[in-house]
């Protein structure tokens, strides 16, 4: 039998503790307060960057976080490289230190395997927010040169590898239909998506 | 006839995405000849491009503006897809749920559409290769189409992440906790799978442009694994999961001063050898570990 020490009352029950809400609605104010008082916060502290990261595709989730390292205990990058922390990255969000989260080279070096977010207990999408923090950094000029050298590729053929002559002949010699070589209406989509400039 | 069987009696547009075809022509070759056989039939649709998974790093729309553009192809050949490559898989996949589910997306990324000539409505499904083959040929049908049994053989199944997750994109067809699409497909052609210690980790390869040493160091923690059990060998059934294992094995070995010299097949590569193919019918020869033993144990030369 167990005894309640610290409260001679009843304790309340585990499910009104532990009672699920639903996903709080965006509002202006974060659901979590930051601890940073007022007059004492530091300049590099954009209190709005965790809104602007929840406001993103996947990101809404972001605000439940509570810290528990389910993510990082399970991620194949940090088994083998201890520096990259994904629950770290998720509290610094939190925290509002924009430059230093968009400016890392941890934001690069998510896999993408999805484990963190499917093992989530509070439904953050992680491998979506890391996702997310990719797209701000790019927006803010900062852009990986692995991935822009694909999109460069894909912009200018419509896929990562050129296709050439050679490649179709082999392909006929083993039976296998050519390819077309390029495929021009990507690049009217990038236009469109203004991705040009956002690759500088 | 209903919807439904007349939509069947359409071929699958076969979706091969930029790496297959240019770099991974075994795994195209072998699953054609396995499909054509177990009477899956494929159309090529020529305008087929990137999948936009890579693109998605640098800006999420304009990866879904690409996965939309297939869907739309797809939808006008009235074609739903089967891809081979889980990476699109998963980019498309994802796509098409969040099209169905968000139709002011759909409006809005019609709306860039428009500018090549294309719509999408959102009728497309999107399956990988290994979940038609498990979903709709079916057991009965593969073990039919299995003339030389691969009993004694023992293979290492890798399931790519994006085959699996996220669940709710792929509408919950495996628990990516505890997949067995493939152990059982394994099991279909006679021989025995091994049950491994991250067995569920992903290849890596999803950093391979980012950090190399730290992507094959991945790799490596699995093939340790799975070469300490003695498999025959890993099956597998991504181009980017088979570039980390295969394509990359003789580097790890170096840098990591580990031997390992386990080979490592496409899983169409496996049926099609349960299914009576030759080696050389498969593409068996651009594996790059060649799986010389394997092959003599089921007696071939
Ligand atoms: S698993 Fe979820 S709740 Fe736990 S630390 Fe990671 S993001 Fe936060
Ligand atoms: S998705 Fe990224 S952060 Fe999550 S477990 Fe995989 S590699 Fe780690």
């Amino acid at each position: 039998m167990f005894v309640n020490f610290i409260s001679k009352s009843a304790p309340p029950a585990f499910s009104q503790i532990f009672a699920p809400k639903a996903i709080p609605e965006m509002t202006t104010q974060l659901a979590t307060p930051l601890i940073i008082e007022e007059n004492q916060e530091p300049e590099h502290i954009d209190r709005d960057f965790a809104l602007k990261v929840a406001q993103r595709a996947g990101g809404r989730q972001l605000l439940r976080c509570f810290a528990c390292g389910t993510c990082t205990a399970g991620c194949p990058v940090a088994e083998i490289d201890e520096r990259y922390n994904p629950r770290r990255i998720i509290r610094m969000v939190l925290l509002g230190l924009k430059n230093e989260v968009l400016r890392s080279e941890f934001i690069w070096l998510c896999a993408g395997c999805y484990t963190c977010q499917e093992r989530c207990p509070q439904g953050v999408r992680v491998a979506e927010v890391m996702r997310a923090l990719r797209n701000l950094a790019v927006e803010e000029g900062i852009v990986h040169p692995a991935f822009k050298a694909q999109a460069e590729l894909i912009r200018n053929m419509g896929r990562i590898y050129e296709i050439e002559d050679f490649d179709n002949k082999k392909r006929v010699r083993a039976g296998l239909p050519e390819l077309r070589k390029n495929i021009e209406d990507i690049k009217t989509l990038f236009e469109r998506q203004k991705l040009n400039e956002r690759l500088g | 006839m209903s919807a439904s069987d007349s939509r069947r009696a359409r071929p699958y547009a076969l979706y091969l995405g930029c790496t297959i075809p240019a770099r991974v022509q075994h795994f195209e070759i072998a699953s054609r000849k396995v499909a054509e056989r177990l009477g899956l039939q494929l159309a090529d649709v020529a305008e087929f491009a990137c999948c936009g998974y890579p693109i998605a790093s640098l800006d999420a729309r304009a990866a879904k503006l690409l996965a939309a553009r297939n869907l739309a192809l797809a939808e006008r050949a009235g074609c739903d897809i089967l891809a081979l490559c889980t990476a699109c898989t998963g980019s498309l996949t994802e796509a098409a749920h969040e099209l169905q589910t968000d139709p002011a997306l759909r409006d809005s990324l019609n709306a860039d559409l428009a500018a090549v000539g294309l719509r999408y409505e959102g009728s497309v499904r999107v399956r990988h290769l290994v979940r038609v083959l498990w979903e709709e040929v079916g057991r009965e049908k593969i073990q039919a189409a299995v003339v030389r049994r691969l009993d004694g053989l023992l293979f290492a199944p890798h399931y790519g992440c994006h085959y699996l997750k996220p669940a709710e994109a792929h509408g919950d067809f495996e628990d990516p906790e505890a997949p067995h699409t493939l152990d059982d497909l394994i099991a279909w052609t006679g021989a025995r799978t091994l049950d491994y210690p991250g067995k569920l980790r992903c290849c890596g390869g999803g950093v391979l442009a980012t950090d190399e040493k730290l992507a094959l160091g991945i790799s490596r923690n699995k093939l340790r694994e799975i070469a300490r059990r003695r498999a025959d060998a890993v099956t597998l059934i991504c181009p980017f999961c088979n570039i980390m294992y295969d394509t990359n094995q003789k580097k790890i070995e170096t840098i990591f001063g580990e031997p390992f010299g386990v080979p490592v097949l496409f899983f169409p590569q496996v049926l099609g050898l349960a299914m009576g193919f030759e080696p050389r019918e498969l593409g068996l020869s651009m594996n790059r570990v060649q799986p010389k033993a394997l092959l003599e144990k089921i007696g071939i030369k």
